[in-house]
């Protein structure tokens, strides 16, 4: 076991560092990164069926002690359980497809090589958080993770939107990393340890440090500072509000790179991280209603802005904002499995959309607009069909795998807000009416781009084709899941107890009792009598309307909107207001210091000390004369007074 | 006195490279010039035969040869490693240079070869006339090393002030071991360690009896007292000797016999501490130390930088086992006392050291301030006066060595005929240049000025570690903050080489034994700070400290 977990951390860094480093081919370089990451596939679906279906024992052992510390200890290892082993096949196989779909995208790129040297990296990165067993390892691997995020979105780097679109993510992230550290640093203090087993056992058994004072005299609950701290670190990482400004200007990256980091996998790790942390979070009912009205304002407003974009992989980029928004309601009402579930079904439909819209780019050239798209039916089939699959899977038709995530995340928040959880209502109708909005924007992309009119120039035109296999491939190959993965998994995930050895839920929090499961098929029946259904059924409607039917009307409404149009339009001010208030008051902040304490103080005070000593070495130099006898001299004085001072 | 006792097989890697000296000595006498590269050649072979023979004689406990003439033991093992494998780098990266300035002569190497046994006999002396004759024959082989080129001014100026000074130096220490011998009559270190701590506790002795005599006005009484108090001590000859002058005299008698006694007993602690005086002096001359340091600076200056290099390196470490083998094997009852000499060196050599090289203009100047500040902090832990600390100072030299071996290895490699490249502003734009030769210049730099994760570093971590467990709080933080200073020179070089430009756009050349060598110098400098436990479990090992 330990080797094959090593073989699938170490192939894809190896497979990087002979892209990255090495002076090889571009043939080579992804043949290597390509055969790295599908054997790291192949392998993780061992692992997953071992772990899953021939009863392996849940593998947690620590390979390497790098630094100890007094009693704390920095340790490499891997936990390897049913969450673990889910997550391991995700990423692996949405990596190995993003990979393949890389010769087709990047094909005229100049940076060819740094690409795979890039997401092979972040495939080493991803499972080294997912697999680990304790904090630090978690740590290093979301670090990790942020770090190629950055670096791809600022791939393009001679661009100034990617240049300012990376640095906008590194420094969110940064707000995001410094709770996150908190919340560890807490742990630590908490628990006295670092390894996932110790400190899930302890909190289990109630053995920890119960409140914290961070102003003296108040007590705090020491769980939920913690908690609350670590899921700032999952609102960084996962785009929640307010720290979500970061997730639409990635999508200045390539494709490929929305699709794998900022649609199925990185963003995902916030989710993962707090299903992770279950045993921590169900000992606080604050931190998980917090969690719940985060992802809840996530989940509706961020949609309502898919409304208004125009370039089509921000309309997904929203559409993928929401969706996280989603998972971590789900999260908030204690239905980890559900966020689990719906964040696998996502990263299939979502991962399909992204390199789908990506199919339409390359088609037309480099073009981003919808307003210069419409009617690509005939010319692109394949892209399509799937595009087609991908976009009813997102907005829950019944039968897709969308469907059954999200009705079970609606389902358990309607049983939180039966149980009078704090917030529950709002996420109750935010998430409800978040379907409406999600099946509005989804089809209006989907019919401005692929249905009406020709709105392309001739030129355009005249080049329009179906793209490559390497690229329609992947997008085959992620449609089938995105289709069926929903109808399968669902009963052992949500209601089988699969991720009882890795997920805890107190008992009263279960919103879902294995007694009221009668199959996917009742699941589905079940499900045309609720409302989402219908909601998501509305949307597909109005958008026909808006945008086949009468096509000049959506202009109109938008001009007689007025002040809401433009609220949208600006993203609610949110960048404004950072522009504004963080990174202007910042750069205020920094000028004074400059002018003040650096001119005025350190320049003072500071090369006063340095021309001081240089002062100091340029008599003390002169000592040193040459003359042989001084030098004699100066040795006997020595002599003399030590005698002087030790002897006597 | 047999064969068999003298353990000539421990001294096999001395042996060879003494005959190897003579050998080579005869044949490159007869070699026509174009063949001279055999010379380097065998002098290569024989230092490395000398590194296996040194590691195949590894004892498990501490051997004494030569009829105890000299000790083999675990840090003489390390340490005389370490200097025939950095005399094998001196001798990779001198030979073009030597070539290039017309005195690529056989007698470098046959001298450097001296110097090394010089080096190995002073590592493994178990006795002080062993200590002596191994200082001067490293000794007389750099003096002749350093004005071999007999043409040149500084070189033979910079010659004549170390010749001087050094005869000076050896003067005083050999004054310091003949007090030793006059109170102790013993040269051999296991005895005059004994010697010592016999003296120390008579020392101890002496001043309780005169409290108990001043005590009482009584004689009888006085004497009764004493007697109950020496008769309870086993490990001083002086009380043994009182309690039988009480037993065999009357009391009054007692006195007027024990009381002269006493004064003359007292004395010999006080001679002792003399002699220590002295042979700090000798050591401290040896390694740098202010106010013994004045030569350093003006032979590193004058000195052709190949010369440097052999006189910079490999000797500290002879240096720092010659501290070692004396004031701990000899003397270590003694270290109250030398603790405070060694302070009081070490402190003005970091302050004088770091200060001192600021202004300096030329770049082997400078390294020779930084030298005498870094035997500052090689003091430090000397200082501790336990194992851990003499560990620590045993892996701070060994560092010491590597990083100057690379530096001085650059300033050799930017040089070419004509043109020294000694000066600070040499470096300039060195990134332009050659971005890798800068890199390694960048590693070294900041390993010298104890920048993590360069081994430089942990070096400084370990000697401050050990001198604060040992209670010098107060010595520490002076420590590091001349280290602040310190760094400011360190750093300037890297400035120079990544932000001005250059003002001479000469390609680098140099072959490539010399290439690779550097490199590896640097990247070994930066591998030991990534993953110093190695080095350090070596040190630790050889005084008997498992990790």
């Amino acid at each position: 076991m330990q080797d094959t977990l090593l073989t699938i951390v170490l192939a894809p860094l190896i497979g990087a560092i002979i892209a990255g480093l090495l002076p090889v081919s571009r043939r080579i370089a992804h043949s290597v990164t390509i055969g790295a990451v599908g054997l790291a596939f192949f392998l993780s679906a061992y692992v997953f069926y071992q772990i899953i279906f021939a009863g392996h024992a849940i593998y947690n052992e620590t390979l390497y002690t790098w630094l100890v510390a007094g009693n704390v200890r920095l340790e490499v290892g891997f936990m390897i359980d049913s969450l673990t082993a889910v997550m391991m096949l995700v990423v692996t196989f949405v990596s190995w497809m993003v990979h393949i779909y890389t010769i087709g995208y990047m094909h005229d790129d100049p940076g060819y090589n740094r690409f795979f040297s890039y997401i092979s990296l972040f495939t080493f990165s991803m499972l080294m958080l997912v697999m680990s067993n304790n904090f630090v390892q978690l740590f290093f691997g979301w670090e990790a993770v942020g770090l190629v995020s950055y670096l791809l979105i600022g791939f393009w780097y001679t661009r100034d939107t990617a240049i300012y679109a990376n640095l906008k993510a590194f420094l969110v992230n940064r707000v995001g990393d410094f709770g996150f550290a908190l919340g560890i640093a807490a742990v630590l203090m908490a628990f006295n340890s670092l390894n996932y087993g110790e400190v899930f056992g302890l909190a289990q058994a109630g053995e920890y440090k119960q409140t914290i004072s961070i102003f003296a005299g108040h007590e705090w609950s020491m769980i939920t500072v913690m908690c609350i701290l670590l899921f700032v670190g999952a609102m960084g990482k996962s785009a929640q509000f307010p720290l979500h400004v970061w997730l639409p200007d990635s999508m200045e990256g390539p494709t490929p790179i929305s699709a794998l980091i900022h649609a199925a996998t990185m963003v995902t790790a916030g989710i993962f991280m707090v299903a992770r942390m279950s045993p921590l979070f169900e000992l606080s009912t604050t931190a998980l209603s917090f969690v719940m009205v985060v992802g809840a304002i996530t989940a509706f407003f961020m949609g309502l802005l898919g409304l208004v974009q125009h370039d089509i992989k921000r309309v997904v980029a929203y559409s993928t904002l929401s969706q996280l928004g989603y998972m971590t309601v789900a999260l908030g009402a204690s239905a980890y499995t559900a966020g689990i579930f719906h964040l696998m079904t996502h990263a299939f439909f979502k991962a399909l959309l992204f390199l789908g819209a990506g199919s339409v780019i390359i088609a037309m050239h480099h073009e981003q607009d919808m307003r210069k798209m419409g009617g690509l039916k005939k010319y692109m089939p394949i892209t399509y069909w799937t595009m087609l699959i991908g976009s009813l899977a997102l907005i829950g038709v019944p039968g897709m795998s969308g469907f059954f995530s999200k009705d079970a995340i609606i389902e358990a928040v309607h049983h939180a807000y039966d149980a009078d959880r704090a917030g529950a209502w709002f996420a109750y109708y935010s998430v409800l009416f978040g379907v409406f909005i999600t099946a509005l924007y989804t089809f209006r992309m989907f019919f401005l781009t692929f249905h009406g009119k020709e709105r392309m120039d001739e030129h355009t035109k005249e080049h329009l084709h179906e793209t490559p296999w390497v690229v329609t491939g992947p997008l085959i190959a992620l449609a089938i899941p995105s289709i069926f993965i929903g109808m399968f998994t669902i009963g052992p995930m949500l209601f089988g107890g699969y991720f009882s050895d890795s997920i805890f839920v107190a008992a009263a929090h279960n919103p879902f009792d294995p007694e009221h499961y009668h199959g996917f098929i009742s699941f589905m029946l079940h499900g045309l009598i609720q409302p989402p259904v219908w909601l998501a059924a509305a949307g597909v409607g109005v958008a026909y309307f808006l945008y086949m039917k009468r096509p000049e009307l959506p202009e109109i409404i938008a001009k007689r909107s007025g002040i809401v149009y433009k609220i949208l339009v600006e993203k609610y001010y949110f960048d404004r207001f950072n522009d504004w208030f963080f990174a202007g008051g910042t750069r205020k902040v920094g000028t004074f210091m400059w002018q003040f304490g650096d001119v005025r103080f350190i320049d003072g005070f500071i090369n006063g000390m340095a021309d001081l000593i240089d002062w100091f070495a340029g008599v003390f130099r002169k000592v040193q004369t040459g003359f042989l006898y001084h030098y004699a001299f100066a040795m006997l004085i020595g002599l003399a007074v030590m005698l002087g001072a030790f002897v006597y | 006195m047999t064969i068999a006792n003298l353990n000539i097989a421990w001294l096999l890697p001395e042996i060879l490279i003494l005959t190897m000296a003579c050998v080579i000595l005869v044949i490159d006498a007869y070699l026509p010039k174009q063949l001279r590269n055999l010379t380097y050649h065998l002098t290569q072979g024989t230092l490395l035969g000398a590194a296996l023979l040194i590691i195949a004689a590894n004892p498990m406990q501490p051997i004494l040869a030569m009829n105890d003439m000299v000790i083999i033991d675990a840090m003489s093992v390390v340490l005389k490693l370490f200097i025939v494998l950095i005399v094998f780098f001196t001798f990779i990266y001198s030979r073009e240079y030597l070539q290039d300035r017309k005195i690529f002569k056989g007698e470098y190497f046959v001298l450097g070869l001296f110097a090394t046994l010089g080096m190995l006999i002073m590592v493994s002396a178990h006795n002080l006339l062993m200590v002596f004759l191994g200082l001067e024959l490293l000794s007389l082989s750099l003096y002749a090393m350093i004005a071999m080129n007999r043409d040149s001014k500084v070189a033979t100026e910079a010659a004549m002030k170390y010749f001087v000074l050094g005869a000076l130096a050896s003067g005083m220490l050999l004054y310091g071991m003949s007090m030793l011998y006059g109170i102790t009559a013993t040269l051999d270190l296991t005895k005059l360690s004994q010697s010592v701590s016999e003296i120390s506790n008579d020392r101890i002795v002496i001043s309780s009896v005169n409290q108990l005599i001043s005590e009482t006005e009584e004689v009888e009484l006085a004497i009764k007292n004493v007697e109950k108090h020496v008769t309870t001590i086993t490990n001083s000859p002086i009380a043994t000797k009182i309690a039988e002058i009480i037993e065999a005299n009357i009391e009054t008698d007692a006195m007027v016999i024990i009381k002269p006694m006493l004064a003359s007993s007292s004395q010999n602690y006080t001679i002792l501490v003399f002699g220590l005086v002295f042979i700090v002096i000798g050591v401290a001359f040896k390694l740098g130390a202010v106010p013994f340091h004045s030569w350093i600076p003006d032979v590193y200056h004058g000195s052709p930088t190949s010369m440097t290099l052999f006189v910079a390196s490999a000797p500290k470490i002879a240096a720092f086992a010659m501290v070692i083998r004396m004031l701990v094997d000899g003397m270590q009852t003694l270290h109250t006392d030398w603790q405070g000499m060694l302070i009081l060196l070490s402190i003005l050599s970091i302050i004088v050291g770091n200060i001192i090289a600021i202004a300096q203009q030329n770049i082997k100047r400078m390294l020779a301030y930084s030298t005498i500040a870094h035997v500052g902090y090689l003091l430090l832990g000397i200082i501790a006066a336990n194992a851990d600390g003499y560990a620590a100072s045993m892996f701070y030299v060994v560092v010491y060595t590597i990083m100057t071996l690379g530096a001085f290895g650059m300033i050799i490699l930017l040089s070419r005929t004509g043109f020294e490249a000694d000066k600070i502003e040499d470096f300039k734009g060195l990134n332009e240049r050659n971005p890798w030769y800068a890199m390694i210049m960048l590693i070294i730099m900041l390993s010298m000025a104890g920048v993590p994760p360069m081994v430089g570093f942990w070096a400084k971590w370990a000697v401050l570690a050990q001198v604060i467990n040992a209670g010098f709080v107060w010595l520490a933080v002076l420590a590091v903050l001349f280290a602040v200073i310190g760094a400011f020179y360190y750093l300037r070089i890297v400035k120079l080489m990544y932000f001005d430009k250059p003002t001479s756009l000469v390609p680098i050349e140099a072959g490539v034994d010399m290439r690779f060598a550097l490199s590896a110098n640097a990247l070994i400098v930066l591998l030991l700070g990534l993953m110093p436990n190695t080095l350090m479990a070596i040190c630790l090992g050889a005084w008997g400290i498992s990790v």
